[in-house]
């Protein structure tokens, strides 16, 4: 399929692209074995760049958008998900203050993270607060100039290794949702501490942490919009970061199928190449088309939002919910062609398909995100009547 | 602090094929990169600016494609590049190229680390970064893994030997030349390449740098080379008969021969 990239979008392709084959492939395997957090290749990814797609230009950045960001994650995903992951979760937590912050904020923290100095975090989730967000508890508290946050956020990508989070919590917690404001706080603030690392099925190489908040002092200059203003902030930023979720499904089925196809080719059964047997044919097929679907509906999404489209809810939706829908399927299937030996963790197919799983759960589950698209639909029947 | 790295454009592959006929490398149909040993080079050229400022100038004599390689060498961190290209300076062996190299020096006037690898992939001799200090007058050393120090006029390096490490201080300006021990280059990025396409890359004839024709080019290469050619292989094999004492016995005996 022809996408008619641009220079700028050829170059970051191609650039991406070298970076996981030459820096992130080599140790997939063992960041994954091991848990460990991809510190030299987000290093590499910061020579190269990368953390500048995003920022505009003004900020350090390189004023690239939406899809150029998803077009850097899929070929990092392509490589390892765990580590596109850390990229764009990078993205995600830079969202609210391009969005939201002021211009002493943005000039305060992008040209840090388009730099890839400072790692970013978005803090959403709580124990009680998955698929219900408005159901947080973690509170802030106005004190002078100041605001003190207690509560705990939990599953916190990035958690830990960022040094800039932006959290989403109660300002007004008898006003519900509308109580909700979001602030920035950084990595060594007095009060504000790491609680428990997470042992995951999949993307073992991603950070996933718990922020604890205990008497946090803040400056009300880190309030990023206004107070109440907090789930608008999220809501907004969720839209904006959905294709890229889009992206990391894209890339890892690519790299699932890549695999499947290269395996079928040399694995002999029956005398012959099982690439050579058409139940084989078909299920190569099938992920073929399906994959392009989804990459295509990725890529729309994207060039929705940077078209300046002011809603795209539903557009970021289907393709978060269709592309992870498709990784998992097509992650499924390359193991199947590889048979037994897809199962063992000598091949990378079982990782592939442990990292597939959560991209159905996070950033909305799969069903949330269903009954927004069909909210979307419903609203605009309703408005026409 | 300014540092200038001599790189050269070489044929990207471990499969040299030799043309019988003239016996010269066949490059059709090879692509051409960088002299990996240049890229370490280069790295730590761009590590040595970000440690102490300054700036990077690229350097290469050969023919006009060689332009593509120079532009690479911006996308990884040059902040210049200029290529030597002329005919006159065509078929320089390396005692030439030092001596147009020096010229080019003569002309940057402003540099205080000349930066090589340690050797080319293609010609393998080693001989351009010696030759270039000589030409120079100004100290060398080569092998070098790591710089310790490095300030006005002053250079503090370890370099590789057989037995183990040196650690040599020189005066600046000072030629090195580096193993691949001393970093690992970074990929381009893309600030750099969006620079490199763009970068306006000066042609620097002979007559530019004031190189005398008697000394560049064909004419002022001592160096001929006579022939090319892949060693014959010849093996031979010999099966040792009888039980394994014996043979265990015949194959001492052979290796005492030999020794």
């Amino acid at each position: 399929m022809e996408y008619f990239l641009t220079e700028q979008q050829k170059l970051i392709k191609s650039l991406a692209r070298r970076i996981a084959e030459e820096r992130i492939l080599p140790v997939r395997a063992e960041l994954d074995e091991k848990e460990e957090f991809p510190w030299a290749i987000v290093k590499d990814m910061a020579n190269s760049d990368l953390f500048r797609i995003f920022i505009p230009e003004q900020y350090e950045g390189l004023g690239e958008g939406s899809f150029a960001l998803c077009i850097a994650i899929e070929e990092l995903s392509r490589a390892c998900c765990a580590v596109a992951l850390t990229y764009a979760a990078d993205a995600l937590g830079t969202v609210p203050i391009l969005l939201y912050g002021n211009d002493e904020q943005k000039q305060k923290y992008l040209p840090a993270i388009a730099d890839g100095a400072k790692l970013t975090a978005f803090g959403l989730t709580e124990s009680a607060a998955g698929s219900d967000a408005a159901a947080i508890k973690t509170t802030a508290t106005r004190d002078g100039d100041d605001y003190i946050i207690n509560g705990t956020k939990q599953f916190i990508t990035n958690g830990g290794e960022a040094e800039i989070y932006t959290v989403i919590v109660l300002t007004d917690p008898s006003r519900g949702s509308r109580g909700a404001s979001a602030f920035i706080v950084e990595k060594g603030t007095p009060g504000f501490t790491f609680g428990k690392k997470e042992q995951k099925m999949g993307i073992r190489a991603s950070a996933t942490r718990e922020l604890v908040f205990h008497n946090c002092r803040v400056p009300k200059d880190n309030l990023v919009g206004r107070e109440g203003l907090g789930f608008v902030v999220t809501m907004k930023t969720l839209d904006s970061s959905r294709p890229g979720v889009g992206a990391l499904s894209v890339g890892l089925a690519q790299g699932a199928l890549e695999a499947a196809v290269a395996y079928a080719r040399q694995r002999e059964q029956f005398g012959q190449p099982i690439s050579a047997i058409q139940a084989v044919q078909h299920m190569l097929a099938n992920m073929a088309m399906e994959l392009e679907a989804a990459r295509t509906l990725v890529y729309a999404a994207a060039k929705t939002i940077d078209s300046g489209a002011k809603d795209f809810t539903e557009e970021g939706a289907m393709a978060k919910v269709f592309a992870t829908d498709m990784a998992m399927k097509v992650t499924t299937d390359a193991l199947q062609v590889f048979g037994g030996v897809g199962y063992m963790r000598d091949y990378p197919m079982e990782k592939m398909m442990r990292d597939a799983k959560i991209n159905q759960i996070y950033e909305g589950t799969n069903q949330v995100l269903r009954n927004v698209i069909a909210l979307e639909l419903l609203k605009r029947k309703a408005l026409r009547e | 602090m300014n540092m200038v790295v001599c790189i050269k454009q070489v044929p990207g592959t471990t499969e040299i094929k030799i043309d019988p006929e003239t016996n010269t490398l066949v490059r059709e149909g090879v692509q051409s990169i960088i002299n990996p040993f240049d890229c370490y080079a280069l790295e730590e050229a761009v590590r040595l600016r970000e440690r102490c400022g300054g700036k990077v100038i690229a350097i290469s004599m050969g023919p006009p494609q060689a332009e593509e390689a120079l532009r690479e060498t911006i996308s990884l961190g040059a902040d210049e590049a200029i290529l030597l290209s002329d005919r006159a300076l065509a078929g320089s062996d390396t005692w030439a190229t030092s001596y147009v190299l020096s010229r080019a020096m003569a002309k940057i006037v402003d540099y205080d680390v000349i930066i090589c690898g340690r050797q080319t992939l293609d010609g393998d001799t080693g001989q351009v970064g010696p030759g270039l200090s000589e030409m120079l007058g100004i100290p060398f050393v080569a092998y070098v893994s790591t710089v310790e120090e490095i300030r006005d006029g002053y250079i503090r390096v370890q370099r590789m030997v057989e037995e183990g490490y040196e650690t040599i201080e020189m005066a600046l300006p000072a030629v090195i030349t580096v193993v691949k021990e001393i970093n690992v280059p970074r990929l381009p990025s893309l600030r750099g390449s969006m620079k490199a396409k763009a970068a306006q890359i000066p042609v620097w004839t002979a007559a530019d740098i004031g190189a005398d024709g008697d000394k560049a080019g064909l004419a002022g290469s001592p160096t001929r080379v006579v022939k090319v050619f892949f060693p014959k292989r010849t093996h031979k094999s010999e099966m040792l008969q009888g039980s394994l004492d014996e043979q265990l016995d015949q194959l001492v005996q052979k290796l005492e021969e030999i020794v």
